[in-house]
């Protein structure tokens, strides 16, 4: 044969160069085949269940299967009162519970009319930022850990223990917090956390220059991430793309910023924003998002001050327990929030927050009784796994698994 | 829109709320509530409302956040479907809210925005709401092979069958629901579990549970 005979789907990329320099003239004849990914592969992150049309191994078409995980979790808030529905939105994205509570936090206090107090929005605002780090270091180093490099997961997993303890030592617990409030936080910080808190800002910087010294000039890891699964401006737009992964593709849009919400708007950070929308762009996104959140952290810190950390409306906030053993007042009132709860006033509203991978919103409508009439729940992974197709098409088999890392899918809350 | 006049006490929202309840045809009400912009419509014109809201540069709306349902029972047309909408080049937010009954389909977005597409799957599974030219409505969140719509308010809270594994027929088998323990709906607005109003009482409860704050 003399003529070079180029499959007319496989892009010239994915040829040797020899084809392409018109010396190998063999033919191949592939089958498409559809190939069931997940919904227990360890690259699923989850529960993904992903049809692959293949044609050899490139990704002709992606249909995912999601809903494995679903609990009807807005089902159940229209059952519970407000107080109650919260614990609920730890369970939605595991990986950043606080920012999760943050959203419905906000939403229930707009619909109730309440201020926070100054020393809770900034206890808010910091953890926010813990669970921000929390979360990009479990996506960073499993991203890394689907592309084949082992030791970031272990590096990170003792740095994520740390931000654990301090989950822990402010809520009593390691993942499920329930710490974020209508009217504030659930308790105070106690003593000694700040301190440590802030060793860990001053520490915590040196981890992420040696984490980026394993992967972002790692050859490897470039030809693994760079030029995969490219979005532009467009697209990301119009798939409802938002967080890092529209940052990454040229949007200079972060909530915190443009929609600042409590104490986002004193705090002095950078958007961090990159250009060509690829997977690497968007572990930049992230690295550079880790640093900005830890220099928010030490702001958070220095700018507190002792004060309240819930709103003093006893008809909101309930009262300490010292104060319940002496006052009939307080113990009626403590009784009362936490068997028939708050009422909340007629309204609708739609908030949303920065959470780490995006725009976290809730669309909460209250008819005047204690418990929410609908509470929909904006997830954020939802819109980038649509996208999965798009951005895999045309793709190799192993970049599949690529796009899926670096998209931060966590199925607690695509499924909800 | 330098002409129009701002209503006062509001910012460039309310000028947006403005132009849309004066400018575009069929529009029923667009004005800000608790400082959204909320719009609702008819809709047979949904359509052109929303390719106006992504396609005007006052508006430029490029993205479409979120799409939801909620059921309301007791009205005529009882679902409310909700779009809410996001213009990054000018930092607003946009809801619009169309009202559908069961059989009645609604116009698909999902030329707008492709995005729309698993908003609505969702919709139609949670809720039973159908939308027109939506070449991919298929179930999403529910099980394969589920039956009903399980965010309709008629919908009871433990659904209908529970799954277990059967070790005998060494599959998993759907069954009816039992519950070992009756399901516990406390009812707050009966006298005997927290008495809203006691009668005479009216004006201070509302006060008091912060119905109604003093101004």
């Amino acid at each position: 044969m003399s003529d070079v005979i180029i499959q007319p789907d496989v892009p010239e990329t994915l040829l040797s160069d020899d084809a392409v320099e018109g010396k190998v003239l063999k033919r191949v004849e592939i089958d498409s085949h559809a190939l069931n990914f997940g919904p227990q592969h360890p690259s699923a992150h989850g529960v993904l269940r992903l049809i692959l049309e293949m044609d050899g191994e490139v990704v002709e078409r992606a249909i995912p299967h999601v809903g494995l995980l679903h609990r009807g979790t807005e089902k159940l808030i229209e059952y519970k009162t407000y107080a109650k529905a919260l614990p609920y939105f730890d369970r939605l994205d595991y990986v950043s519970p606080m920012c999760e509570e943050h959203s419905f936090a906000l939403a229930t206090e707009k619909l109730l009319g309440i201020e926070v107090p100054d020393r809770a929005k900034w206890i808010r605002v910091m953890f926010a930022e813990i669970t921000r780090v929390l979360n990009h270091i479990l996506n960073l180093t499993s991203f890394g850990l689907d592309c084949g490099a082992l030791t970031p997961a272990l590096w990170g997993y003792e740095e994520r223990e740390k931000m654990i303890e301090f989950y822990e030592a402010v809520s009593g617990a390691r993942f499920h917090a329930n710490y974020f409030r209508p009217g504030g936080v659930s308790r105070d910080l106690p003593d000694g956390l700040e301190a440590r808190i802030a060793e860990w800002t001053v520490e915590f910087p040196k981890w992420i220059d040696q984490f980026e010294s394993m992967l972002t000039e790692n050859r490897i890891w470039k030809q693994r991430t760079v030029g995969i699964g490219v979005f532009t401006t467009e697209q990301a737009l119009a798939w409802g793309f938002s967080g890092p992964c529209l940052r990454a593709s040229g949007v200079p849009w972060d909530l915190r910023r443009s929609q600042p919400y409590d104490n986002y708007d004193k705090v002095d950070f950078d958007v961090p924003v990159a250009r060509h929308g690829d997977c690497y762009d968007r572990y930049l996104v992230r690295v550079a998002e880790m640093r900005e959140s830890v220099k928010i952290v030490a702001q958070c810190l220095d700018r507190m001050r002792p004060g309240p950390i819930k709103t003093q409306n006893p008809k909101i906030s309930p009262p300490p327990r010292a104060e319940m053993k002496r006052s009939m007042e307080a113990l009626i009132h403590h009784f009362k929030l936490f068997t028939e709860g708050y009422h909340v006033p007629p309204g609708a509203t739609y908030t949303a927050t920065e959470s780490p991978k995006g725009e976290f919103g809730v669309y909460l409508v209250a008819d005047g009784s204690n418990r929410p009439y609908r509470c929909k729940i904006r997830p954020t992974g939802f819109a980038h796994l649509q996208a999965i197709d798009e951005l895999s098409r045309r793709h190799m088999l192993a970049d599949a698994v690529s796009i899926i890392g670096s998209l931060d899918l966590v199925f607690g809350e695509i499924d909800r | 829109m330098s002409d129009v006049v701002v209503p006062s006490g509001q910012g460039a929202l309310g000028a947006l709320a403005f132009a849309l309840s004066t400018r575009v045809a069929g529009i029923v009400s667009a004005s800000l509530e608790k400082g959204e912009l909320v719009v609702r419509t008819h809709r047979d014109r949904l359509l052109t409302l929303m390719a106006f809201l992504r396609d005007d540069p006052r508006f430029a709306c490029e993205q479409l956040m979120d799409l939801c349902g909620v059921d309301y029972p007791g009205r005529a047309e009882r679902f409310e479907v909700v779009y809410n909408l996001l213009s990054v080049t000018h930092n607003h937010r946009v809801r619009v809210v169309i009202t559908t009954d069961e059989a009645t389909p609604v116009a698909s977005v999902h030329r707008l925005w492709p995005s729309a597409t698993w908003w609505e799957r969702e919709c139609y599974d949670l809720f039973g709401v159908l939308f027109a030219g939506q070449p991919d409505l298929r179930r999403i969140l529910t099980d394969y092979g589920f039956e009903g719509h399980p965010l309709r308010k008629d919908f009871p809270l433990t659904g209908y069958v529970e799954t277990r594994y059967d070790p005998v027929r060494k599959q998993v088998v759907y069954e009816p629901v039992k519950l070992t323990q009756d399901f516990r709906n406390f009812d707050f607005e009966s006298p005997w579990e927290g008495i809203l109003t006691l009668p005479g009482d009216e004006k201070a409860h509302e006060t008091r549970q912060g119905l109604k704050r003093l101004d």
